[in-house]
């Protein structure tokens, strides 16, 4: 079964990227999930400063603004996608990805469609 | 014939065995919860014409996995999906043997008190699943509407199943975090049923830590936990008046016997909760409930003890409610004004605002201090906070004491 990690940083600096995270933790824990051979995809997002915004109204005109920027105190900065059994074993790999040190990392289950 | 209570006494003993055997078997709670229902049904039908069969429980197993494997002949898409499962489960862990009739009852109490499941939902799993309880006495449990019990019931079920909640017991790692979680839902059922005077609730929880102690023997929380809620039990409820409305919660027809027995029980597992190791959470908290039985009454309690007692559970789990009563027990050692100083101490503790026990305690201070005017105050504002009718009752006349007093 897949799962997301959505992996949201605590704290952003001004650059508007997120703060406190050592390169060496999420290199480690990189190497972790590509070994166990549960990774299905996974990205860190470019600082929030780089972000746009589109929204088409219901007449079709189209929106686009720079940000969000960030408003709530937690900013998503990557995610994995992994496969793995079941919740405990995403909720296990949540609990050992850096990201939920400083900030928190939300697990959402991916829909099936196919069973 | 067989009278129906006995016909129900072996469902309820047999319901969650049953179902946990076919969560395993099938790895779906809503599969499993049907044909578990059919079965008895079916029993329930059968039994009072055919007699009871020797072996009720294997004979319930039999007729349910029967009629599950019927369901998967009709049901394609759910066999297809079920086989899918079995594979993923296989690749968690290797598949145990099937043939037998094994207690699975474990794997079930951490899937209904998952920390993924929002805590109420966990309580209703609990007495659902493991209980045994049908979804409108579920629902009376929570004083909420058949209906809506029964849409919560059906969405947790949804989130097992969408999120793939397993149906296993934690390994040692996990254990620490996850067995404090089916514990508090078995509590919660306590302690509901205390405030509501239900013995019915108070009696379930103790029924279900009883399983999980059969199940977890060597665990000194377990046992704790049991040790805390006997304990309780056996004491009378607290009695709101002089008068003594303190019907015992063992009930008219349950004798003082019953209640001795339960205070026995308690102690002796307080000494193997507390033995062998750092004492926890309900450890601690049963060796005080142990502390207030042996006592004749509250004046001659071991208070000493009592407030070390607490001293060793807020480092263990800190928080201003055991400060409260922390506070309380010091007031019995010290005298009033001790218990005073550490209840105004904590007034600035945002969890304790309209907490009716603080107010309520701290009344009962400022009374024994002969501070009359401040004591009824306060135990107005306890009335105010108050959530319980027996709770109101109790201050409404300490109110009129005070007044009386006044009058004199």
């Amino acid at each position: 079964m897949k799962y997301m990690l959505l992996i949201h940083a605590g704290a952003v600096d001004e650059q508007g990227g997120a703060a406190g995270c050592e390169p060496a933790d999420w290199m480690a824990y990189d190497k972790q999930v590509q070994e166990a051979g549960i990774l299905v995809a996974g990205e860190s997002l470019a600082d929030l400063v780089t972000a746009t915004t589109v929204r088409v109204a219901a007449d079709g005109t189209r929106t686009v603004t720079d940000g969000p920027f960030a408003e709530t105190r937690e900013v998503l900065g990557g995610f994995y996608v992994i496969d793995v059994p079941d919740l405990d074993a995403a909720l296990d790999w949540a609990a050992r990805c850096p990201g939920a040190r400083d900030g928190s990392v939300v697990v959402r289950p991916v829909a099936d469609f196919g069973a | 014939m067989i009278p129906g209570q006995a016909v129900e006494a072996v469902f309820r003993e047999e319901h969650g065995r049953l179902l946990a055997a076919l969560v395993r078997r099938f790895g779906d709670l809503d599969l499993a919860e049907e044909v578990t229902s059919e079965a008895i049904e079916t029993a329930l039908s059968r039994w009072p014409v055919d007699g009871v069969p020797p072996n009720p429980g294997a004979w319930l197993m039999t007729t349910a996995r029967r009629k599950a494997v019927d369901r998967l002949r009709r049901d394609a898409a759910l066999a297809a999906r079920l086989a899918v499962l079995q594979v993923e489960a296989d690749r968690a862990g290797p598949a145990p043997a099937t043939d037998e009739f094994p207690d699975d009852r474990l794997q079930l109490f951490f899937t209904c008190a998952h920390p993924a499941l929002a805590a109420e939902d966990r309580i209703a799993l609990t007495l659902r699943c493991l209980g045994g309880l049908s979804t409108p006495e579920v629902a009376r449990a929570f004083l909420v509407p058949t209906q809506t019990m029964a849409k919560r019931i059906t969405r947790a079920k949804h989130r097992i199943r969408a999120a793939r909640i397993p149906f296993r017991v934690p390994g040692p790692d996990e254990l620490p975090h996850r067995l404090p979680v089916v514990l508090q839902a078995i509590y919660s059922i306590f302690t509901e049923g205390y405030a509501a005077k239900r013995t019915d609730l108070t009696g379930e929880a103790i029924r279900l830590a009883r399983i999980l102690r059969r199940l977890m023997p060597a665990d000194r929380e377990v046992a704790g936990l049991l040790a805390l809620m006997l304990l309780t039990h056996a004491r009378r409820w607290p009695a709101p008046d002089a008068a003594g409305d303190g019907a015992g919660p063992a009930g008219a027809a349950d004798g003082g016997a019953a209640l001795v027995g339960a205070a026995e029980e308690g102690a002796a597992l307080v000494v193997v909760a507390l033995t062998g190791g750092a004492a926890g959470f309900y450890g601690v908290q049963a060796a005080i409930a142990a502390l207030h039985a042996e006592a004749p009454d509250p004046e001659s309690a071991d208070w000493p003890q009592i407030v070390a007692l607490y001293d060793v559970l807020l480092s263990i789990a800190p928080s201003p409610v055991i400060a409260v009563n922390r506070a309380a027990a010091v007031a019995m050692r010290d005298g009033p004004e001790a218990g005073l100083a550490l209840l105004d101490a904590l007034a600035g503790e945002p969890l304790l605002r309209g907490y009716g026990p603080y107010t309520s305690a701290r009344a009962d201070l400022l009374s024994r201090l002969g501070r009359r005017g401040e004591a009824e105050e306060a135990y107005r504002a306890a009335l105010r906070q108050a959530g319980t009718d027996a709770e109101r009752a109790f201050l409404r006349d300490r109110i009129d004491r005070i007044d009386g007093i006044d009058r004199l």
